[in-house]
């Protein structure tokens, strides 16, 4: 059982929110979409609105609808779940979407390892197009056609970065671009491209359907709506679940059943950790903003085990094009399983910490900017764990 | 590598071009494909495709090199991911790793000498809520336990049939 609370969108109607959009014009669409206040549930918070705005303004002879279905960040799964369940609500938010900012095509992103997945969402493609809800004249309108079409990602977690992921589509290595100028712009080919997350696509029909004040209405004045979190770890009931923006660390683990709850990390491996002192917060855009990821560690957990755990995964998936993160996660590797050979000086940890901050300024994309979170805030949580310590790692 | 063989994997690559198009875009899923019916894309395919796109073959070996379900070396018929991540490691994904490693005769990274099964490591596979989980090429497996190792590789074994490909020509393709 994935699925562990009610689910909003399961009593979503399909294709009632593309039917109300093509009885609108595409600025009445993107002005719902701004109403409702979504800001992007792949984890950076960028308002869905404005990013569709831009999109539609800006001029190419072609524009491009991506759906970022390449869920890669350690501990988040509600995507897979999403694409599982709902695929007709996803294809059909990228649907109005490309109405919204007059693209002709879109394209679903799905990471390699998701492969088992595509049968099913191919089957749902060609259904769509039979039902005329995909391909010329969309619902009969004569003014808009729209496909579909899936890529396969090949196993590279930094193309889940929406620069890396149009390098990949156009058939290069997933290296990230500078920006500006922003895929809105300059994306696909060139051509005007908005990325979005799966859920964001899945809410966006339900927006449709249900209006920007029902959205609205749920979650706090700056993260509206509700919010699919992938919760794993030291709980009873693992799984996908669904609360309102602004729900506490607290709530979450009373839902999913913990209560000696040593640190939970929210936002996977590029997350901060919190120890329970701070277990009152919120997870929302103006608190702890996440993508959705929540992993929580009992009171026999080593932090550093999950230091290391999550630096092996960034030395792994650094794209290496700039020093800061190709180089600055070797060397905060090194220094962790220093620290757990009880090796590191005081001074050597602070220098440590230093080049983690240097990382977060100095890399070129968010995946060096975020890899030294985790490590930085174990450290200033969990200090007395860290110094002092005996050996703990066979030494090599 | 004898020249039928060549011929034959011109004669793909050829078919495979046709499908996915001359453009760049085309190059990863044209790679996707050699690899999942070849389990390697050699030096040879690597000159091959990039002929057929008209860009240098070192474009090519960029991009082999870069994706980590593209792989020059030589992998199994078979190829195991095992879930590496925090949430699968706490779930028990080292006794499962130790019983594939005993059960294969391989450490990860290695393939077995018939070439049937390749062991690696994979970065979250999005099943943080059922681990350990694993990867048996397309297919993921769940909840995982040293017990189920065995009879995961034998069902493995019974799908291996007389239509695969002979491991020593895939090795020189
Ligand atoms: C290293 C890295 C990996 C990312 N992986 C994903 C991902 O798997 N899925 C996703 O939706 N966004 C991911 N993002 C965020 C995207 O760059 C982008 O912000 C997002 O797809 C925008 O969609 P949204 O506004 O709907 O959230 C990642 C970003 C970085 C830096
Ligand atoms: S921060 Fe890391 S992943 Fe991003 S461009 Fe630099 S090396 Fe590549």
């Amino acid at each position: 059982m994935t699925i562990r609370n009610n689910m909003t969108l399961s009593s979503v109607e399909k294709n009632k929110g593309l039917a109300a959009a093509m009885k609108m014009e595409p600025a009445g669409v993107i002005g719902i979409i701004r109403g409702s206040g979504m800001k992007g549930r792949g984890g950076a918070g960028f308002p869905t609105g404005a990013k569709w705005h831009f999109a539609a303004s800006a001029k190419g002879e072609r524009k491009f609808v991506v759906c970022n279905a390449d869920e890669g960040e350690p501990g988040t799964f509600k995507d897979r779940v999403l694409m599982d369940e709902w695929p007709d609500l996803i294809f059909e938010g990228m649907t109005i979407a490309g109405y919204a900012i007059g693209a002709q095509e879109g394209i679903l992103y799905l990471r390699g390892e998701y492969t088992y997945i595509r049968k099913a969402l191919e089957e749902c493609l060609a259904k769509r197009r039979e039902e005329n809800l995909l391909g010329n004249h969309v619902l009969g309108n004569s003014n808009f056609s729209f496909d579909i079409h899936i890529h396969m990602g090949c196993g590279a977690y930094v193309c889940g970065e929406e620069t890396a992921l149009i390098e990949s589509l156009e058939g290069y290595r997933g290296e990230a671009r500078n920006r500006p100028p922003f895929p809105v712009n300059t994306g696909l080919n060139g051509m005007p491209t908005i990325v979005n997350n799966v859920e964001t696509f899945a809410w966006t029909s339900a927006i449709l359907v249900n209006g920007a004040d029902w959205f609205k209405a749920i979650g706090t004045s700056k993260s509206t709506g509700p919010k699919m979190l992938s919760i794993s770890g030291d709980v009873e009931c693992p799984g996908v679940y669904e609360f309102p923006m602004g729900t506490t660390v607290n709530d979450v683990l009373d839902a999913a059943g913990c209560d000696c709850a040593k640190a939970v990390i929210i936002g996977g491996a590029s997350g901060h950790c919190l120890p329970p002192a701070e277990f009152s917060r919120a997870i929302c855009y103006e608190d702890i903003s996440t993508g959705g990821a929540v992993i929580v560690f009992g009171p026999d957990r080593d932090m550093l085990d999950v230091a290391e755990s999550f630096l092996e995964f960034f030395a792994d998936e650094s794209c290496g094009q700039c020093t800061p993160c190709r180089i600055g996660n070797v060397k905060l590797l090194e220094g962790v399983r220093m620290l757990k050979c009880g090796k590191c000086s005081t001074n050597c940890l602070r220098d440590l910490c230093a080049l983690g901050e240097t990382m977060q300024c100095a890399s070129k994309c968010g995946l060096g900017q975020s890899s030294p979170n985790a490590f930085l805030s174990i450290v200033r949580h969990f200090k007395n764990e860290i110094l002092g310590r005996a050996c703990t790692a066979a030494e090599s | 590598m004898l020249t039928t063989q060549q011929d034959r994997l011109m004669g793909e690559i050829n078919e495979l071009v046709e499908v996915h198009g001359h453009d760049r875009s085309a190059l990863i899923p044209i790679l996707q494909d050699i690899q999942s019916r070849y389990h390697a894309i050699s030096d040879f395919t690597m000159q091959v495709v990039a002929d057929r796109l008209e860009i240098h073959p070192v474009e090519v070996f960029g991009v082999v090199t870069f994706y980590s379900f593209l792989n020059e070396k030589h992998h199994g018929h078979f190829v195991i991911r095992v879930c590496r991540t925090i949430s699968c490691d706490m779930a028990g994904k080292d006794a499962v790793a130790q019983q594939l490693r005993s059960d294969l005769g391989i450490d990860f990274g290695e393939t077995t000498s018939d070439g049937r099964f390749t062991l690696e490591w994979a970065n979250c596979i999005g099943m943080c809520d059922q681990g350990p989980a694993m990867l048996v090429n397309d297919h993921v497996l769940t909840h995982v336990t040293p017990e189920r190792v065995h009879d995961i590789l034998a069902a493995c074994e019974k799908t291996f049939g007389p239509h695969t490909p002979q491991s020593d020509e895939e090795h020189t393709l």
